[in-house]
């Protein structure tokens, strides 16, 4: 089983949901996350003083998935969130020791 | 009994005109409802963590300002002068002898002595922005009464008090009271500013504003109200009220534009707080102007202020001082450029004689406006700068770091203005509030 975390535009969460929907993944957890790349935030002007904001405004979606479901969920969650312009976040995939569906007690793939 | 019989001799000495009478009752309303205004304005500025101390230095203001100008302050501005024109007698300290009949001009006494008191709370109210984030409430408490009395009260008796020197002996014009509010606000901010120090984190830290639509919300109240300000100045419903309110309406719009003007050559973005900040520096300019120059001037006054004060307020972070919210920047230069300009622009239709530069009238005038700049703006800063000082030794001004970094709502006030998580709330604390007997204790 892999973790697979995917920071991204806020605004394009809606396009990740559907995209993992249509993949069958049946959940995913969604966090308010802020952070930055290379693109350093972005300058906001209050009376003329430039303030430099660092960390911008992103959402984090966690899902855990099959060890054979893995590239194809990564995939579809690049293609629903890129929009080609700076900022469009990162994806990454840890494996995954154990899960546990804490309403049956099922163990491993089966509690997916 | 002397009471009725002075009730009854300034009955007989005028009589009220209900017009008049009517239209300086809404305009008092209007200029109250102004520092309601100026908290949101000034509250939306500053960071969430100090909202609701913003606001309530500018509603306590309300209430002290009312007390203090009862007792004493009106009859030392506006009683007759007891000796220079510098300072009026307590004749009437308590409002006493002033009852229902009593007239000023065509006006109840009482509802004049009321439009008045409005402009002292606001100016208390606006120093209040420099020293943002950082004031002790208690300190704040002590500090406004006596600033009341010391500086706010002899200046308005300088200028509109019978026989006030800057007026009546001078011959400055000022309106509606670019010296009186904007310019002792301006200086006594600055003067408060150097007191307390600059915020902690000061041009390190972002400190940008916590919501701009309160700012604006804010600023177009302070809008609305400065009508009643500016037109309610000409005491009646006449011509000269109307005159004011189109120059007011006038230069706030030239004020907005230049500011944005400014902005978008500057730095690339027309914003909302500059086109907020601009409208309110070109009503500051037009307050003292308001009811001495033409239209023309009203459009170039407003458009100078709002040109020059999006400029004057970056002067904090290149001198070091740190007026929070740039009453300086704002109130104090604003005020002077308008104070000032009237020498440029005054126009004898509007003053019934006096004529700025601009229409052959020398440069006498401007002189007169000049020496009423300094006089006014030098008395402010250093009484208010004493004051300040006094009650930094005694009591301490500002609030301590601990304080400063958790914010003031929650230090001073015991309060959060917005319950943004779902973890910050506990149960009630107290077992009384509970309907069982258990006791619970707070989650926060």
């Amino acid at each position: 089983m892999k973790l697979i975390t995917a920071i991204v535009k806020p605004y394009r969460l809606d396009e990740v949901k559907t995209a993992l929907q249509e993949l069958g993944v049946h959940g995913l957890t969604v966090t308010e996350a802020s952070g930055y790349g290379r693109q350093r935030g972005h300058t906001e002007v209050y009376r003329g003083a430039e303030y430099q904001v660092d960390l911008v405004p992103k959402v984090r979606i966690e899902v855990v998935v099959d060890d054979a479901d893995c590239d194809a969920v990564i995939d579809a969650i690049v293609k629903a969130a890129q929009t080609g312009k700076i900022g469009d976040g990162k994806v990454w995939a840890l494996p995954v020791e154990t899960v546990v569906r804490v309403r049956t007690g099922e163990r491993g793939p089966d509690a997916l | 009994m002397e009471t009725s019989v002075t009730l009854a001799a300034a009955a007989q000495a005028a009589e009220i005109d209900t017009g008049d009478t009517a239209w300086l009752l809404a305009a008092t309303a209007l200029v109250l409802l102004m520092t309601p205004g100026l908290a949101l304005f000034y509250g939306g500025m500053v960071r969430t963590k100090s909202v609701l101390n913003m606001l309530m230095m500018s509603f306590v203001s309300i209430a002290l300002v009312t007390v203090v100008w009862l007792a004493a302050g009106y009859s030392l501005a506006f009683g007759e002068d007891s000796g220079g024109g510098l300072i009026g007698d307590l004749e009437h300290a308590g409002m006493a002898g002033l009852g229902p009949d009593s007239v000023h001009g065509t006006v109840p006494t009482l509802l004049f002595a009321t439009f008045q008191l409005t402009f002292a709370i606001i100016t208390a109210a606006l120093i209040s922005g420099a020293i943002a984030d950082r004031a002790k409430f208690g300190a704040w408490l002590v500090f406004v009464p006596l600033w009341a009395l010391l500086v706010y009260v002899p200046v308005a008796h300088w200028v509109w008090g019978p026989g006030g020197w800057i007026l009546d002996k001078l011959g400055a014009l000022d309106f509606a009271g670019g010296l009186p509010v904007e310019i002792t606000s301006g200086a006594s901010g600055l003067a408060l500013a150097l007191v307390l120090g600059p915020r902690l984190g000061f041009k390190k830290d972002a400190m940008r504003p916590h919501n701009l639509p309160m700012v604006m919300l804010g600023a177009g109240l302070l809008w609305f109200g400065w009508f009643g300000f500016n037109a309610g100045s000409a005491l009646g419903a006449n011509g000269l009220a109307a005159a004011a309110f189109l120059n007011t309406l006038a230069a706030g719009c030239t004020g907005l534009l230049g500011w944005l003007f400014v902005e978008q050559r500057r730095d690339g973005h027309p914003t909302t707080l500059g086109a907020a900040s601009g409208a309110v520096a070109g009503l500051v300019a037009i307050t003292p102007s308001c009811g001495s120059v033409s239209l023309l001037g009203a459009l170039v006054i407003g458009l100078a202020a709002g040109v020059v004060c999006s400029y004057a307020v970056g002067w904090k972070f290149r001198l070091g001082y740190d007026d929070s919210l740039d009453v300086v920047g704002v109130h104090l230069v604003g005020g002077v450029i308008g104070t000032l300009l009237i020498g440029v622009f005054a126009a004898a239709e509007m003053t019934g004689g006096t004529e700025g530069l601009l229409y052959g009238g020398g440069l006498a005038q401007l002189g007169k406006q000049l020496v009423a700049v300094v006089a006014v703006g030098t008395y402010a800063f250093a009484v208010t700068y004493g004051i300040g000082k006094l009650i930094d030794k005694t009591l301490g001004f500002r609030a301590d770091e601990e304080q400063e970094h958790t914010g003031l709502d929650l230090t001073v006030h015991a309060e959060s203005a917005y319950d943004h998580g779902v973890l910050g709330h506990g149960a009630p604390v107290s077992a009384s509030v509970s309907a069982s007997s258990q006791k619970v204790t707070s989650q926060a």
